[in-house]
């Protein structure tokens, strides 16, 4: 349903029933940054934890960078801690026992373990400072603000060298001005790693901002894909016209 | 009107002297032996209690055997919660329950389970029996006993706190690829350090005031399984003023864990819409 035009570095199809919902997903998206609309319980957070192996789909198959890392038929499913990817939850989930910097360190030294100390701390800056977040070093996570603590979690993801991010609604508790800047942040780091990157939103602005394909879910399944320009000029459905309306 | 307010402030006042002299009732029952035990006889009577000859070997068997059924509790007992705050199917909860059970078991009833399972014709005992090795009524029998005991105590409070520890924090880790040994190390178990050393303090209390189960599976011998409770139980029959400097050094000591107990009570973690993310 989300056919690039770009060759697919995340390659899809997911099959599962969760209570009344019966997810049946087909993603494809290159190096780019999807953004997923959807209403409530269409799925999204669903789809992402699939992705990620957090939920074991039914049926499916998921291949990411042209590595198998699900396929219901072989059977094969990949631990999530092998998948490669760089998950960033709505409450940005920071470990509240380390300071931004260790946080940051954590996610660096799980794919680069051989790094020393000083290495770590050097490059843990140096995504900290990417956005615009290298004076928190030293905060532990209780004592920032939500766009501090959200630039902290992007930076974290980004230190896990991912070959796909995930971002479940990171904006959803910032403030406008906040929530602009972080959103900025994250579009310039996205393009600047060049993976897949997947973010699920519920606000227009977000949308309208990030100028990349839009999927639309709905009842688990994916029924639209295209600019949000394509989007707003023929809503495919009910629920895309009042979106592309709201703001 | 007048009557109305006048009834309204009666009605207060005998719901608060209600309340005050029900509290203070059981406060004082409680509070009443426990002076008691402080106050009767005065501090030069219970520091010649010391003397007593079972005092002091009873009071360092007990310190050394209740340190090491604590360091097997808190060893096993750690990766033993871990798991099961991990697992959901009926086994786990099955075995979750049946782990709880030496919590409310009567002391006699786990002593004959000791017994039955380890004494020299027991399950395991019998052919532990004839390779030499024999644990009935030896202080390893005294750590086993308080292992028994203890052991729900810690369980239940690493299971709280690991079950409470945020899933996303969990997901997070692992979507960046941290092995399970680095979440355990190095996110659940400092999370969960509070909670841990509050379980690790009341599974030590219970096990200094083990009695009925050490009694049946290790006896009561001076110096070889006489721990504090079976000293004092020892004493009672000879010297009440022994028993009693017995029993307030229990008190104490368990009054210092209750202490450590409330500070470092403190509830991690936080419910998440990923629980069942976990596996």
């Amino acid at each position: 349903m989300t056919e690039s035009s770009v060759p697919a570095r995340l390659s899809a199809t997911v099959e599962k029933t969760l209570g009344k919902l019966h997810l049946s997903a087909h993603l494809h998206v290159g190096r780019e940054l999807l953004t997923i609309i959807g209403p409530n319980g269409s799925g999204k957070t669903s789809l992402l934890l699939s992705l990620l192996g957090l939920w074991r789909p039914d049926r499916g198959r998921i291949v990411l960078d042209n590595r198998v890392l699900f396929d219901s038929n072989v059977p094969l499913d990949c631990p999530t801690e092998q998948r490669g990817f760089a998950y960033v939850p709505q409450d940005q989930a920071l470990f509240p026992h380390l300071s931004a910097l260790a946080n940051v360190e954590f996610a660096l030294t799980c794919r680069q373990p051989g790094l020393c100390r000083a290495e770590r701390r050097h490059h843990a800056f140096g995504f900290l400072d990417r956005m615009d977040a290298a004076s928190l070093a030293s905060r532990p996570p209780a004592s920032l603000s939500g766009g501090e603590r959200q630039r902290v979690a992007i930076a974290r993801a980004l230190a896990a060298h991912p070959k796909a991010l995930l971002c479940d609604e990171p904006f959803s508790a910032l403030s406008p001005n906040v929530r602009a800047e972080v959103r900025g942040r994250l579009a310039e780091c996205a393009e600047a790693l060049a993976v897949p990157t997947l973010l699920v939103t519920h606000d227009r602005t977000d949308v309208a901002a990030l100028a990349g394909r839009v999927a639309v879910m709905e009842m688990g399944q994916i029924v639209a894909c295209g600019s949000f320009d394509e989007l707003s000029a023929d809503p495919p459905t009910p629920y895309v016209t009042h979106f592309v309306g709201s703001g | 009107m007048t009557r109305a307010v006048g009834a309204g402030a009666l009605g207060r006042r005998l719901f608060a002297l209600t309340m005050t002299l029900l509290a203070a009732g059981l406060g004082s029952f409680i509070l009443l032996p426990l002076l008691a035990l402080f106050t009767h006889g005065g501090p030069l009577s219970l520091l010649r209690g010391l003397g007593h000859p079972v005092a002091l070997p009873a009071l360092w068997l007990s310190l050394a055997t209740t340190v090491t059924a604590l360091v097997i509790v808190v060893i096993g007992g750690t990766p033993l919660a871990w798991h099961l705050a991990r697992t959901s199917g009926r086994l786990s909860r099955w075995l979750e329950t049946t782990l709880q059970l030496p919590m409310v078991m009567p002391p006699s009833v786990a002593g004959i389970a000791l017994l039955l399972a380890f004494g020299r014709q027991g399950v395991l005992g019998t052919p532990l029996h004839s390779l030499g090795w024999s644990f009935a009524f030896s202080s390893m029998a005294v750590v086993m006993a308080q292992v028994f005991v203890s052991s729900p105590f810690y369980l239940q409070a690493a299971l709280v706190a690991f079950r409470r520890l945020d899933a996303n924090l969990l997901a997070v880790a692992r979507s960046f690829g941290a092995s399970p040994a680095r979440i355990f190390f190095a996110v659940a178990l400092p999370l969960a350090r509070p909670a841990l050393l509050a379980g690790a303090a009341t599974a030590w209390a219970r096990a200094l005031g083990e009695f009925g189960a050490t009694l049946m599976f290790a006896g009561n011998v001076a110096g070889k399984t006489q721990t504090l409770p079976l000293a004092i139980y020892a004493a009672l029959e000879t010297d009440l003023r022994a028993a009693q400097t017995l029993s307030v050094l229990l008190v104490l000591i368990a009054f210092a864990l209750l202490l450590a107990v409330r500070g470092r009570a403190t509830v991690v973690g936080r419910s998440s819409p990923l629980e069942k993310a976990r596996s």
